[in-house]
């Protein structure tokens, strides 16, 4: 049988419209502190990066304090997503109908996911999102080890100069390639209308479901076994 | 020898030079003075010292520093390295000359070399925080400094140090104030044996030339001048007896020069990095406009009561 598509918190409630539960409030308050988090530190980050962002660190109550709590914020971050990456990475995993998603993702952004979705039912994450996710993560792992080998205050005898500058190189490319994955990730929740009250509410209206997500709802309806550490029996 | 400076006059005399003579500024656009002023140079000829730490002492004295009480290390140098105290220290050399089998001491006075194409200032995001006057000093200003140690990854000598206490960074400057006034450094009037010498550049140069046409009299072949051109020059200059191999005084780097990483940093990757989010930003934008929103259709809320109740699909 094919991977399971829905989170054991994933409920359908009849009714008009459907909703379907989408995010438990533990998962909504634990990404909106990461996203705080990742604005925070985008500002401050962009305020060191380029002379025409310093006046960012006015935000911050001027350079030396935005300099002391960047990579505070950055640590909060770094546990923050990981308490996500548990939550969300068994229904992040690749699958084949990614790929085929991928192949067509050109109708995807033409908005003609009608004939789309025709081919290709999606689940709870389709292939865009999860691309996202691996990229975050990623990107997270990345930053943060860069960070804290230029993190001076604390941990500058424990690096070389050299290694140094090439943690602060690393750092600064991780950091402007996950503002464009961040860009990409709010863009595509409020170009699909519908998206935002999942990580507000919690829920999302059955028509989304139905339209974006077709095979989760069907799952979710059908009473199919969702997440396996949620299912009491073996899928099998 | 080098004729003294003479004893500053008394009365209070203006500055020669100031904000209107930066010819860079960090983080920022300068618009540099018309005339440039003299360039100035300290040179310091390794061969004639004889390591007192008068300069030390001066530095600490002239610039008002403490340093903490240390411990003997079993070695000449104290104290080991540099700190924000310490804007210079004698770092202490015994090297065995392959040609003569002979033990030479080699004392170099480490500090700021004041380049001309300085690597700190380069990588330095607070606007204002170094500065490179006209005459060739590069300084920090502290009220603009945010220590963030990116003038310490950026120096090809490894000079700057980030201070525990106030979280700026401090390195020698020249005695940029001494200096304004038409003095010379700390250190150079504290060198008992002219060592240390100051005054313009091509004075300096000069001099240097007098001391290495001495020095290869004395069977030191390669001696020289240490400017090093990959920095565009400095405004600290040494003669060495050995200027083919300057890494045996306690590492001095033979062809220094803003690391390419840092080039890259403070180059592209700040510029393409900047056009790249703007370049996501202004697609998301342009597909909104051009697309619009993708919203639920009533016939997707209608298929979707259907499938909860069974009916559809």
């Amino acid at each position: 049988m094919s991977a399971p598509e829905a989170a054991p918190s994933d409920h359908v409630h009849p009714g008009d419209p459907v909703t379907v539960d989408r995010y438990t409030a533990g998962a909504r308050i634990n990404h909106w502190i990461t996203a705080t988090c990742l604005v925070l530190l985008a500002l401050s980050g962009l305020a060191l990066f380029h002379p025409s962002m310093y006046f960012l660190t006015g935000l911050f109550g001027g350079g030396q304090w935005t300099r002391a709590i960047h990579p505070w914020i950055g640590v909060v971050l770094f546990f923050s997503f990981c308490g996500l990456f548990l939550r969300f990475f068994r229904l992040n995993f690749w699958t084949r109908s990614d790929t085929v998603w991928m192949k067509g993702f050109r109708e995807v952004l033409a908005d003609r996911e009608e004939e789309h979705e025709e081919l290709v039912e999606i689940g709870k994450y389709n292939a865009g999102q999860k691309v996202v996710f691996w990229a975050m993560s990623l990107l997270i792992v990345v930053l943060i080890s860069s960070g804290l080998v230029i993190w001076d205050q604390y941990f500058a005898q424990y690096s070389t100069l050299e290694q140094k500058q090439v943690a602060i190189l690393v750092h600064s490319l991780a950091a402007v390639t996950i503002i464009c994955v961040w860009i990409v990730h709010v863009y595509a929740a409020i170009w699909v209308r519908g998206t935002i009250r999942g990580m507000t509410r919690g829920s999302v209206t059955g028509g989304w479901a139905w339209r974006h997500h077709r095979k989760w709802l069907r799952d979710l309806v059908s009473g199919k076994p969702k997440d396996p550490n949620a299912s009491a029996t073996p899928a099998e | 020898m080098f004729p003294p400076l003479p004893n500053p006059s008394v009365q209070p005399v203006p500055p020669k030079f100031g904000e209107h003579d930066l010819i860079r500024r960090s983080a920022s656009n300068v618009t540099a003075p018309a005339q440039r002023q003299t360039e100035v140079a300290k040179l310091i000829d390794v061969s004639k010292c004889i390591g007192c730490k008068a300069c030390q002492s001066a530095c600490l004295e002239w610039n008002d520093l403490r340093e903490e009480v240390g411990v003997n290390h079993g070695i000449y140098d104290n104290p080991l390295d540099l700190t924000p105290a310490s804007l210079t220290v004698m770092r202490f050399t015994e090297w065995v000359n392959p040609e003569t089998q002979s033990l030479e001491w080699l004392i170099r006075k480490d500090g700021c070399m004041h380049c001309e194409d300085p690597g700190c200032l380069k990588a330095c995001p607070a606007p204002g925080a170094i500065v490179q006057y006209s005459n060739g000093i590069v300084d920090f200003v502290h009220e603009n400094c945010i220590g963030c140690g990116y003038c310490v990854k950026g120096c090809p000598f490894n000079i700057p140090r980030i201070s525990k206490v106030d979280n700026k960074a401090y390195k020698c400057t020249l005695c940029v104030d001494r200096v304004a006034v038409g003095q010379g450094p700390a250190c150079q009037k504290a060198c008992p044996t002219q060592a240390i010498v100051f005054g313009t550049k091509d004075d300096m140069k000069k001099w240097a030339d007098a001391r290495i046409k001495d020095l290869k009299s004395r069977g030191f072949a390669n001696a020289g001048l240490y400017d090093p051109p990959g920095v565009s020059g400095t405004h600290v200059m040494y003669v060495l007896h050995h200027a083919d191999k300057p890494e045996i005084y306690a590492g001095l780097p033979k062809d220094p020069r803003i690391s390419p990483i840092v080039q890259l940093w403070k180059g592209a990757t700040k510029y393409a990095g900047l056009a790249a989010i703007a370049v996501f930003a202004g697609l998301g934008f342009l597909h909104h406009v051009v697309k619009g929103p993708n919203r639920v259709s009533r016939e997707d809320e209608r298929s979707a009561k259907d499938l909860t109740e069974g009916k559809a699909s």
